[in-house]
C-alpha cells in the first residue's frame, strides 16, 4: 500500500479585493477606457480565490489538475509551495517540494549560465554540493556548454528557457509540481521537458501536473483533479476528468459571451463579447449536423485602432488533439485591406464547410493578437459544441470512425481486371 | 465521479501504519497562521546558503555593471571625507574630538564614514530589497528573512575596502595601531544589527506602502546629522537628559566606538549601553514585525 504523498484538507484562500487590484494598477489605466468597467465589486469587499479543497496524492501517482485561468489552480500550487497561506484548511506534504512553475526565477541577466546554475539552484533550496555534482548533467540537458561562461542576456530565449528548466528538473524532490512549462520554448524542447517528466514520474515521484495542454495531462496523468471558481469539482480517471471539463459550464444554445469582470485587464483594447456557433438557417446551435455548412462567430470590441490584428478560433477534440487553426486575415489581401481596424465593435465570421468533422465533441479556443507583437486575449476553452453525424460518409456501418475529422473524399472504384 | 472523503479515509490509516518510512522532518504542515511567530530557525539553517549565494549576486551584479567597478567603494568614502574636511572644518570650524589634533579631521571623519556608509547602504538595499525580488517572493517558498539579511551583508565588501583606506590613512597620520583596533569587528556587527533591524522594519513597510522608498534618503540624511559623523560626540553636552535621548540612535554607539577604538578618544561607556539595548529592541521588534507581515508579502507585493 502507497504512503501519501499530499493530503490537503479543507484548504482555502481568500483575498481583499483591493490587494488584487494592487496587483492590476499599471493596466488599470488602460482598462478604464470605453468598454471597460472595472472588476465587479464583491458585496463583502474579500474574494475566495480557493475554497474547501481537499484531495490526497500517494506517493509516486501523477496527478493532473486542470481548470480554467482563474479557477484556482495557481492558488493552489501556491499554498501547496508554501509562497503563500492559506486562509483556512491545512495541507501536510511529505518530502521536498520542487515546482517547475518557476522557472527561470531569480535568474540574473548579468550573470553568466555558470553562476546562474548556482544561484538558481540555490534559491530553489538545493545544497551547494548537490549543485556541483549535477552541474555537467544539467549543462549537457540545457545544451548551453559553449555558453556557460557567458551572461545570460545574451543567451536567445530557446537557451534561456532550456537552462532555467534544466536547473528546476534536477532538483529531484520528492514531489514536483509543474505549471504550464511546456506553453514555451519549441516542440523538440517540449518534447524533452515530457520526457524527463516521464522519468520523474518512473523513478516513482510524485508529480501535480497542471496545463491547458490536455494531450499532454492525458499522456502523463493517470488521475486529474478539476478546479473550477475555487472548488473542487471533480476528482477521476483523467479521459473521464477531461471530457467534464471541457464540456463543462458552458451554456447550453451554443454561445459564450463574457462578461466584463472575465476579461483580464491587460487584453486592452481588445474586448471579446461573444462567440457563437450557427447553423444554415442562423440559428444559435449547440449541436450541429457534420453534412451541413454551419458558422462560428466572433463578437468583439475594440476600444482603440489596433494594428495587425487577427481574430480567430483553434479548435480541438475533447482528447485533447488540435484540429486546425484559423484567422480572419489568413487571407493575404485581407490583412492588407485591414492593416489597421479602427476602434468600434466587430463580428469575425467563418464557415465550417460541410462534410468535414467526425460525430463527438470540440472545443472552441479564441485567440486576438498581432503577430509577434501582442497576445490581446486567449481562452482555449471558449466554447463547445457537438456534431452529429448523421448523413455523414461511411454511416451506414455503425462504428466509431478513428480521427476528428470525416471528410467525403470522392472515392473511385475501378476494376482493373474483370 | 469519485468524492475525495471516503478514499482520504483509507489512506490517513495507510499512512499511519507507514509513518516510519516517512522521516517525520520531511513532513510540512501548511496551515493558517496564527499570531505572531518567532523565527523558524530549522528553515533558516537549511536554507542557510542562500544567503551566501543571494550576497555573493549582489556583489557580483552590482561591480558587473559599473565602469569603475569595485573603484566606486573606494572613490565614494574618499570624496566625501575630502567634502566634509572642508565644509565642516575649514568653512565652519568643527573640531575633532578633544585629544585629536586639528588637522587629524579628515581621518577624524574618515573613521565615522567607515561605519556609517556600511550602515546606509545596507539600510538602503535592505529596505528595497523584498520589493527589488518580487519575482522570488511570488514564486518560490524560503525564509523571506534571507532577502533584507543577505542585501545588509552584501556591504561587508564595500566595507572591506574602506577599510584598506583607513588603514592607509593611519599610517599616513601616524596614528598608532593598538590592541583596541580588536575591538572593531563588535562596532561593526553593531552597525549590521542596526542596518537589519531598521531594514526589516522598512523593507515590510515598503511591500505594503511604496511611500517608504520615498522617505529612505531623507531618513538616512536626517539619520546622518544625528549622528556624531561630521562633528564629535562632545558636541551634545546641552544636559543628561538629551545626551539618554541622542544614545538612543544606535549609530552614536557605534560611531563613537570606531573612534575609541582608532583614536582611543571618548571610550563606550553608558552611552553605548543604551545604543545597545536600542539595538536589541528594533531588531526583535522588527523581527516579529516582518514575521508577521511575510505571510502577505506574495499577496501584495
Amino acid at each position: 500500500m502507497s504512503d501519501i504523498a499530499i493530503r490537503v484538507d479543507g484548504l482555502g484562500k481568500r483575498y481583499r479585493i483591493g490587494a488584487l487590484h494592487a496587483s492590476n494598477y499599471h493596466t488599470l489605466r488602460d482598462s478604464l477606457v470605453g468598454l471597460f468597467q472595472p472588476r465587479e465589486k464583491q458585496p463583502n469587499g474579500h474574494i475566495w480565490a480557493l475554497r474547501d479543497v481537499s484531495f490526497d496524492v500517494k506517493q509516486g501517482q501523477v496527478l493532473g489538475v486542470v481548470g480554467r485561468n482563474g479557477a484556482g489552480k495557481s492558488t493552489l500550487l501556491k499554498l501547496l509551495s508554501r509562497v503563500t497561506e492559506p486562509t483556512e484548511g491545512e495541507a501536510e506534504i511529505h518530502g521536498r517540494v520542487g515546482s517547475l512553475l518557476e522557472v527561470g526565477t531569480g535568474f540574473h541577466p548579468e550573470l553568466t549560465g555558470r553562476e546562474n546554475i548556482y544561484l538558481n539552484g540555490a534559491i530553489l533550496g538545493m545544497k551547494r554540493t548537490e549543485i556541483e555534482r549535477k552541474f555537467d548533467e544539467i549543462v549537457e540537458f540545457a545544451e548551453v556548454d559553449k555558453f556557460i561562461e557567458t551572461p545570460v542576456k545574451r543567451y536567445s530565449s530557446g537557451m534561456y528557457l532550456r537552462l532555467a528548466f534544466a536547473v528546476a528538473a534536477h532538483l529531484e524532490p520528492e514531489i514536483l509540481v509543474v505549471d504550464e512549462v511546456l506553453a514555451v520554448g519549441d516542440a523538440e524542447f517540449q518534447r524533452k521537458c515530457l520526457g524527463k517528466m516521464g522519468d520523474v514520474a518512473r523513478e516513482g515521484r510524485t508529480v501535480l501536473f497542471v496545463s491547458h495542454n490536455m494531450s499532454a495531462v492525458l499522456r502523463l496523468t493517470d488521475e486529474t483533479i478539476v478546479i473550477d471558481k475555487g472548488g473542487l469539482i471533480m476528482r477521476a480517471p483523467t479521459p473521464e476528468a477531461i471530457d467534464f471539463y471541457l464540456s463543462r459550464g458552458f451554456s447550453q444554445e451554443g454561445q459564450r459571451s463574457w462578461e466584463s469582470d472575465e476579461v483580464p485587464f491587460n487584453a486592452a483594447p481588445f474586448r471579446p463579447l461573444a462567440v457563437r456557433v450557427h447553423n444554415p438557417q442562423g440559428k444559435v446551435v449547440n449541436t450541429i449536423r457534420s453534412v451541413e455548412e454551419n458558422t462560428i462567430e466572433i463578437e468583439y470590441g475594440l476600444s482603440a485602432p489596433v494594428t495587425g490584428l487577427r481574430v480567430g478560433i483553434y479548435l480541438m477534440s475533447t482528447r485533447g488533439e488540435y484540429v486546425f487553426t484559423s484567422f480572419d486575415t489568413d487571407d493575404a489581401a485581407e490583412f492588407e485591406r485591414l492593416t489597421v481596424r479602427p476602434a468600434g465593435r466587430y463580428t469575425s465570421r467563418c464557415t465550417l464547410p460541410a462534410n468535414f468533422l467526425n460525430e463527438g465533441r470540440f472545443v472552441i479556443g479564441i485567440n486576438a493578437s498581432s503577430y509577434r507583437v501582442k497576445r490581446y486575449f486567449q481562452d482555449e476553452q471558449a466554447l463547445t459544441f457537438t456534431v452529429d453525424a448523421a448523413g455523414a460518409p461511411g454511416m451506414h456501418w455503425p462504428e466509431a470512425r478513428l480521427g476528428p475529422v470525416r471528410p467525403r473524399l470522392d472515392w473511385h472504384i475501378e476494376a482493373i481486371e474483370a | 465521479m469519485t468524492t475525495t472523503g471516503s478514499s482520504r479515509l483509507t489512506t490517513a490509516e495507510s499512512q499511519k501504519g507507514n509513518m516510519t518510512v516517512q522521516s517525520d522532518s520531511s513532513v510540512t504542515l501548511i496551515r493558517p497562521p496564527r499570531g505572531w511567530q518567532a523565527i523558524n530557525l530549522r528553515d533558516l539553517w537549511l536554507y542557510r546558503e542562500l544567503v551566501y549565494f543571494l550576497t555573493w549576486r549582489d556583489i557580483k551584479v552590482r561591480y558587473k555593471q559599473a565602469v569603475l567597478g569595485i573603484g566606486w567603494a573606494i572613490v565614494q568614502p574618499i570624496l566625501t571625507m575630502v567634502v566634509f574636511t572642508v565644509i565642516f572644518n575649514k568653512f565652519l570650524g568643527v573640531k575633532p574630538d578633544a585629544g585629536i589634533p586639528e588637522q587629524y579631521y579628515p581621518i577624524f571623519s574618515f573613521a565615522a564614514l567607515l561605519p556609517w556608509q556600511f550602515f546606509q547602504g545596507a539600510l538602503q538595499r535592505a529596505s528595497s530589497s523584498l520589493v527589488s525580488n518580487s519575482n522570488l517572493l511570488t514564486k518560490v517558498y524560503f525564509p523571506r528573512l534571507i532577502i533584507p539579511s543577505s542585501a545588509v551583508a552584501a556591504g561587508l565588501v564595500d566595507f572591506g575596502f574602506s577599510f584598506l583606506i583607513m588603514i592607509g590613512l593611519m599610517i599616513y597620520y601616524g596614528v598608532p595601531f593598538t590592541l583596541t583596533l580588536l575591538w572593531l569587528p563588535l562596532f561593526l556587527l553593531v552597525a549590521l544589527l542596526t542596518a537589519l533591524a531598521v531594514g526589516l522594519w522598512l523593507s515590510a513597510l515598503n511591500v505594503q506602502y511604496r511611500d517608504v522608498q520615498h522617505m529612505v534618503p531623507f531618513l538616512l540624511t536626517i539619520w546622518m546629522y544625528a549622528s556624531p559623523v561630521v562633528y564629535p560626540i562632545d558636541v551634545i553636552n546641552v544636559s543628561k537628559f538629551w545626551q539618554v535621548v541622542y544614545a538612543l540612535n544606535p549609530m552614536v554607539g557605534v560611531i563613537q566606538g570606531f573612534r575609541w577604538a582608532l583614536f582611543g578618544t571618548n571610550p563606550p561607556g553608558w552611552m553605548f549601553a543604551i545604543s545597545m539595548g536600542m539595538v536589541l529592541v528594533l531588531l526583535v521588534s522588527g523581527i516579529f514585525y516582518f514575521r508577521r507581515m511575510e505571510r502577505n508579502f506574495a499577496d501584495l507585493i
